[in-house]
């Protein structure tokens, strides 16, 4: 510890132990206690207290009976924990007997302080820092701790009984003997005694007939799977196991969640062979004993195990598939050829399953759809795979939500009847139909899926948010669709949907809601980066009003559209897909081009979003050369960062340096590196001489921009603008060919004007720029010296423990400095 | 005693209802099914060569016609209670030429705007006068002949002409208006009262009520937001009956996502530089799209495209709408204090985005400009200034014919307009209530039982796995179809009497039970206008003798030998010893279900005493008889 802090905590001792001093803020006692960690990670515990005997005063005052904040009192608690931990200073502690006294029934456990949530918390917290050491495990059974915590676990405050369980577990592991403990043995009464305690108090818990504490007592077990996997773990389980297969006979199944989370923990558990310990019977069991809704979650983590016997595996997968079987059969389906949804389903199942009410049946197969879309994408996942199946669950489910399916059977009427106009399910499947892209069906299913898309794209019940998804579905079967050998454009029954689909995109840029013209857009944007430059593709949109529509959009009122329309029109522009506008809008008037009208938008628009999204565009074409910027890219370059040096808008003056990179770049001749953070020092010299080189950067004012920026008022832009500045000084260093000119005046009146723009005043231009003065200029400033800087968070000044202290004693008024300040 | 209702409409969201309850007979609403339009050709403006010439149509007037049967002779109809002004179009059908002589009860809005449509209506037909008409084809040898639909038309002899102005200002003038929740008595016997039902401007449900008995009808709700006053549901419950009419026709439209698609259409018909037409009545939907599309037109770049609402009534419509401030839904009534127009079409007007004109003709044809939007009549596409869009449209696929309104096909409305080159959008928005709506509505109000046409009560025919697409109530609805007749199911028990003061004040009350007191009344009930009133009766006249005096005594009925009530129970045993004090011998006594029999075998007679009656039988000895009665009497007490 610093001396100005160890000059400064006796005061603050004496403020945290004045009852009269309220601490204001929880904040600051939790960041001191978070420092106390840090020294005594670092060092010394005992030395701490020996040089600081105010915290042994602060701990001792804690006893005396009096009217002490809880907030107070509990951080003292966590305190003496964390000093503790250390065998040494705990011993120390204990010649004063202070430990027993805080921590026993001396202390807040007996008094009016305990009925504070607050305090029970510090009082657990302080002992979990404590157990470190086999003197603390003594220090416990003697004081009579462990029964406190088995009550602490029904605690009315859900984080004091989830902290009480938690150290429970601590306990456990620090009393049974480490891996190297030799082999533990089964019997109970070589165990040692507090582990003994823990583990019984645990067997009455599962026995037990309240479901609360069955509950805890299978938390307490899953943390402690999670945690240690020593070998005694194996033991414990094979003496516990029959009590938690035993939770199997009851009905309901006690704490079920609770349950599926051990067996899980369980089977993850290195420390354990799940074979020898009867694991995967109790698996299977589990199984099937939960309802649907409780297996799945269980079902998708033994399929996510990496070794588990093939035949539970089917049953789980089995579990997980049966509410979709549910619905094929429903609808009277086939559950197809593959057979693994056949004979799920009992003929009972299905009613009882899915029926019972709305909610019940929307949670299940909105869960079920999640699952398995997270089990798609792994490995491991099940093989073979009933990828048609699925695909017409996906189908069918869509289609009940739409209304447009027609199930013969009462329980498919019934599950209609439910399922109509259900959004969440409509989400859920359409999420799941779009990650099925990446397999491939049977023809005529594909062809049912583009259908049941197409037909959400068009229904005008669909809710925004449904369209999104079946806008990013459709996009991924579009993707998936099969490629004609050679060609990259789309199939000719892709073709054939996007005939279909265009006019739907032009209705839904018409739509009144804005989201659902956002997403239109979003979608165009990627189907025109993907295709663009085929040539079905192109007919078929030019054939289009899609393009014209577009272009409209730049002058929608909501600004994320006008945002959107800018990209889709950049990414229409560069395939050359964009039509010269003409419309009700502009009559026979003069026409626009694009680009006149994108730096309209730049420099007039009010909202952030469209400016920016016209920035990206800006970059784009410049490193694509697109026709519009290569005519004059000079010309472009320095009118697009003249508008974005005076954007109010960080976004857009930070792509506005991007864009200067880029022509950087292309100006120097040199391939653009991966990171444009990353300063490569030792690059060759640039094609040419230098000044030449760089006469077309100063032309287009671009060190101006770069200089400003540097000084910018927001982190980004000037961290931005300092990595662009280094990278070019360093590609400049090498070059000794130029003549500089450090003591030229105007490079001091460059210098000059530059200190007052880092003072904040940035009224003065720079004016013309010679290079030998910009180059003279770079190296005369501390780039390095900027970037570190910058890099720094912006509290780093006043994070300091010192700083800390003094902001807590200031709280007070203990510090006289601030008098003035309080009038 | 028991209430039928005769169905006299099939459509039910036309419905026509008649009530007979009490003494009093009540129309439901009288709807004009105005579909068999669609089995005559459009009438133009202009004779267009295209449409006589085509092939096995024959041009034909406009007719309208008037469904309805010979049920029930209309000039017993008492009151006709109107709900919405689109259920009042064959008014002038019932109140003229029948012989009706009662009254018709409608709010202010009902009237006025009803008023409108059939104006309209009278205007469309009236101003294209044919040269013949013909009515043979009506005969049943030869409509058989026509080609389909036509010779399968069902009573066609019903068709009837449109009505006349005059008829119509003679049918309005037997409407009196009523305001919601106002009160008004029939007769007596029977009140009615008319509450909001939220569908448009002054649309009402009716709760027809006597003391113990409480009938609601009703017809055109909606729940949604639009612009008229919200649906009053709470003044629903309790109701015996609910006959529930005039749901949504398009249950599987939602008018939400109609709207959005009516708006998407018309902004990409207008951006390509096409024309929009909405063919729609003068009232209704019409301001709720407007008020979207003024919302809309900024956003979507569509600010210097006309909007023009061509009808004869076009300016009484948009003026009389906002006017009817009373009946509006709470936000747009706030609006006029402030003040403001309620309806922002009132802006649209001052800013010369909205135009409207009474016909084709005049400032129209000068104003025209290209694209445009034209909102005018008739749905049907029969008649009115939209049949001259179609014809000047139809060629191009530029424009868009695109239908809201719900109550005609829009492919047999396009049938004689083909081949047609122009977009036909179809979005039907009706406000109405959908099933969903029903059922949560039934749920709040909980009638004993609901009585509902019988389209209701199954899935439509088209969609039949749609379960969710008809009522589902407990117990099930009764439902009934036209032309029949329904006893609705609830027993009438009760009557309420009044007591007149003076008599009350006479009565003596005896405690027959704790609580519970019994008084004899001797009265005379009046029964005037269905009210009954308990009053004194009149002194017996003092004997005067002479012939006049003695003859009006004798009609004073016969109240001097008033039998006096008797009460108590005969124990058997008592009775028994007691017939023995008075000489009977040989007597048996058997126990039956109900009581007892006493046997006197010598007598040969036999006494039934049961818990509310004794029976003595005896063979023709009056004086065993009266002998036997007194020692019952005995047993018993008299008051």
């Amino acid at each position: 510890m610093d001396p100005e802090c160890s000059q400064l905590l006796p005061a603050l001792c004496a403020v945290l132990a004045d009852p009269r001093q309220p601490m204001a803020d929880d904040t600051c006692l939790e960041k001191l206690l978070d420092w106390f960690k840090t020294i005594t990670e670092a060092g010394s515990s005992l030395l701490l207290l020996q040089g600081n005997p105010c915290l042994v005063e602060l701990l001792c005052h804690m006893l005396k009976p009096q009217d002490l904040s809880s907030r107070v009192l509990a951080f003292s608690l966590r305190l003496a924990g964390v000093l503790a931990a250390q065998e040494d200073c705990f011993q120390y502690l204990q010649q004063g007997e202070l430990l027993p006294k805080l921590f026993g029934e001396a202390g807040p456990l007996g008094g009016a302080a305990w009925t504070s949530p607050t305090v029970r918390s510090g009082w657990i917290q302080g002992l979990r820092s404590l157990a470190q050491h086999p003197s603390a495990l003594h220090f416990l059974a003697d004081c009579g701790a462990v029964d406190t915590i088995f009550s602490l676990q029904e605690d009315s405050s859900l984080f004091v009984a989830s902290a009480a369980g938690q150290l429970l577990v601590h306990i456990l592991g620090l009393s049974m003997p480490g891996p190297a403990g030799g082999p533990p043995s089964l019997q109970a009464g070589d165990w040692p005694a507090c582990a003994q305690k823990i583990v019984g108090h645990i067997e009455e818990s599962l026995r037990a007939t309240a479901t609360p504490q069955i509950t805890q007592a299978l938390n307490v077990l899953t943390t402690t799977f999670g945690h240690c996997h020593d070998p005694w773990t194996q033991v414990l389980w094979v003496r516990l196991s029959p009590l938690v297969a035993g939770l199997l006979e009851k009905d309901p199944v006690p704490a079920a969640h609770s349950l599926v989370d051990l067996l899980l923990s369980v089977a993850r558990s290195p420390g354990l062979s799940s074979s020898s310990c009867g694991l995967w019977e109790t698996l299977a069991r589990t199984l099937s004993h939960l309802s649907p809704t409780q297996a799945g979650p269980l079902a998708l983590g033994i399929l996510k195990l990496q070794d588990c016997p093939q035949a539970l595996r089917a049953q789980a997968f089995a579990v997980l598939l049966q509410p979709l079987a549910c619905v094929l059969k429903a609808t009277a389906q086939d559950p197809g050829p593959s057979g693994v949804l056949d004979g799920i389903v009992g003929d009972s199942m299905t009613a009882d399953m899915l029926l019972p009410s709305k909610a019940a049946c929307v949670g299940l197969l909105c869960r079920t759809l999640a699952h398995l879309e997270l089990l798609l994408p792994l490995p491991q996942r099940p093989c073979p795979w009933p990828q048609a199946p699925l695909l017409g669950a996906a189908v069918t489910l869509l289609q009940l939500c739409g209304g447009s399916a027609r199930p013969t059977s009462d329980a498919g009427r019934h599950l209609c009847g439910l399922l109509l106009g259900c959004v969440r399910v409509q989400r859920a499947a359409l999420d799941f139909l779009g990650t099925l892209s990446e397999g491939t069906g049977p023809r005529e299913l594909v062809t049912q899926v583009f259908a049941v898309l197409l037909e959400y794209l068009r229904s005008p019940d669909s809710s925004p948010t449904v369209l999104k998804k079946a806008f990013q579905a459709t996009f991924r079967w579009l993707l998936s669709s099969p490629k004609t050998p050679g060609c990259w454009d789309l199939d000719p029954h892709a073709l054939l949907f996007l005939r279909d689909l265009l006019p739907v995109l032009q209705k839904r840029l018409c739509s009144p809601c804005w989201e659902v013209r956002d997403s239109g857009l979003e979608f165009l944007t990627q189907m025109t980066r993907h295709w663009g430059g085929q040539a079905g593709f192109r007919h078929a949109l030019l054939a289009s009003e899609v393009p014209k529509l577009t272009e409209q959009l730049l002058r929608d009122p909501e600004s994320y559209v006008r945002a959107s329309a800018v990209t889709a029109m950049g990414q229409l522009s560069s395939q050359g897909l964009c039509v010269p506008a003409a419309g009700p809008e502009h009559p026979g008037g003069q026409q626009k081009s694009l680009l006149a009208e994108l730096l309209h938008i730049l420099s007039t628009d009010s909202e952030g979003f469209p400016r920016r999204a016209v920035m990206q565009v800006f970059t784009q074409w410049l490193r694509d050369s697109h026709a519009d910027v290569a005519g004059d890219t000079e010309q472009f370059v320095a009118g697009v960062l003249q508008v974005a040096s005076q954007d109010l808008d960080w976004e857009v003056r930070a792509q506005g340096l991007e864009l200067a990179l880029v022509f950087l770049e292309q100006t120097l001749g040199q391939p653009r590196s991966h990171c444009p953070c990353a300063v490569t020092p030792a690059v060759a010299a640039p094609v040419g001489p230098l000044a030449q080189a760089l006469q077309p950067l100063c032309r287009v004012r671009l060190f101006e921009f770069a200089f400003r920026a540097l000084f910018d008022c927001d982190r980004p832009v000037a961290q931005k603008s300092c990595d662009l500045l280094l990278f070019l000084r360093a590609k400049t260093a090498s070059s000794g060919s130029l003549q500089e000119s450090r003591s030229s005046p105007h490079v001091a009146s460059v210098e000059a004007a530059l200190q007052r723009w880092q003072a904040g005043d940035q009224a003065q231009p720079l004016g013309d720029l010679e290079p030998e003065v910009v180059l003279a200029v770079l190296r005369s400033l501390d780039l390095e010296g900027l970037q570190g800087a910058l890099a720094e968070s912006s509290d780093h000044v006043e994070k300091s423990p010192q700083s800390l202290l003094q902001d807590m004693l200031a709280t007070v008024g203990v510090l006289g400095g601030n008098e003035a300040d309080c009038y | 005693m028991s209430s039928p209702e005769y169905c006299l409409s099939g459509h039910p969201t036309l419905p026509c209802n008649v009530l007979k309850f009490k003494s009093t007979t009540i129309m439901l609403d009288c709807g004009l099914d105005m579909t068999s339009t669609l089995n005559f050709l459009p009438l133009p403006l202009v004779q267009s060569p295209r449409l006589s010439n085509l092939p096995g149509w024959s041009l034909k007037d406009g007719n309208a016609f008037l469904d309805k049967t010979e049920l029930i002779d209309l000039s017993t109809v008492d009151v006709i209670l109107i709900s919405n002004y689109h259920c009042m179009m064959a008014l002038p059908y019932i109140t003229e030429h029948t012989g009706f002589s009662g009254t018709v009860y409608a709010t202010e809005p009902t009237v006025q705007i009803g008023r409108l449509l059939m104006e309209e209506l009278v205007n469309f037909i009236e101003r294209v006068p044919k040269a013949q008409s013909a009515s043979l084809w009506k005969n049943k040898d030869i409509q058989r002949l026509l080609p389909s639909p036509l010779k399968d038309a069902v009573e066609v002899s019903t068709w009837r002409r449109c009505y006349t102005m005059q008829e119509v200002n003679s049918a309005l003038s037997k409407i009196q208006l009523v305001g919601y929740s106002q009160k008004i008595e029939l007769f007596g016997a029977v009140q009615v009262t008319p509450l909001s039902s939220g569908y448009a401007l002054g649309s009402s449900n009716w709760i027809i009520q006597s003391h113990y008995e409480k009938v609601s009808y009703v017809s055109g709700s909606s729940l949604l937001t639009t612009h008229p006053q919200p649906m009053d549901q709470a003044s629903l419950k309790n109701s015996d009956v609910l006959i529930l009419t005039g749901l949504t026709q398009i249950p599987t439209a939602n008018p939400d996502g109609m709207v959005g698609e009516f708006c998407s259409n018309l902004a990409l018909t207008v951006r390509n530089g096409g024309n929009v037409l909405v063919p729609c009545y003068p009232s209704g939907v019409i301001y709720d799209l407007l008020e979207c599309l003024y919302q809309y037109i900024d956003s979507a770049g569509l600010s210097n495209i006309p909007f023009y609402f061509i009808s004869p009534v076009a300016n009484s419509s948009l003026e009389f709408s906002q006017i009817f401030a009373e009946w509006l839904c709470h936000n747009k009534q706030t609006k006029v204090y402030l003040p403001e127009p309620p309806f922002p079409h009132a802006e649209l007007i001052q800013t010369n985005k909205l135009k409207h004109y009474p016909s084709l003709h005049g400032d129209f044809s000068s104003d025209f400009r290209q694209p445009c939007v034209v909102f005018t009549g008739h749905p049907s596409l029969r008649f009115g200034d939209v049949v001259h869009f179609m014809e000047l449209w139809g060629k191009s696929s530029l424009n868009t014919v695109i239908f809201t309104e719900p109550d005609f096909s829009y492919l047999e409305a396009l049938a004689p307009y083909q081949p047609l080159a122009m977009k036909c959008i179809y979005c039907p928005i009706d406000t109405r209530l959908n099933f969903i709506q029903v059922s949560k509505l039934l749920k709040e109000v909980q009638p004993l039982h609901v009585v509902c046409p019988e389209q209701y009560t199954q899935p439509p025919p088209a969609q039949s796995h749609r379960m969710d697409l008809m009522i589902d109530c407990q117990p099930p609805a009764m439902s009934y179809r036209r032309a029949e007749v329904l006893a609705l199911p609830f027993k009438r028990r009760y009557e309420k009497i009044e007591i007149m003061p003076e008599l009350a004040d006479a009565l003596v009350p005896m405690e027959i039970k704790p609580g519970i007191s019994l008084a004899t009344v001797s009265a005379v009930l009046h029964t005037k206008d269905n009210k009954h009133v308990l009053q004194p009766p009149p002194r017996p006249a003092q004997p005067t003798g002479g012939k006049k005096r003695k003859r009006a005594s004798e009609d004073i009925p016969d109240c001097k030998v008033l039998k006096p009530l008797l009460s108590g129970s005969i124990p058997v045993e008592q009775f028994v010893q007691t017939l023995e004090k008075h000489g009977f011998s040989d007597i048996k006594v058997e126990d039956t279900a109900k009581g007892h029999i006493v046997l006197l075998q010598e007598a040969e007679t036999l006494i039934q005493i049961e818990e509310d009656s004794t029976h003595i039988i005896c063979d023709n000895d009056e004086m065993l008889r009266v002998r036997l009665r007194d020692l019952v009497l005995k047993f018993l007490q008299k008051f």
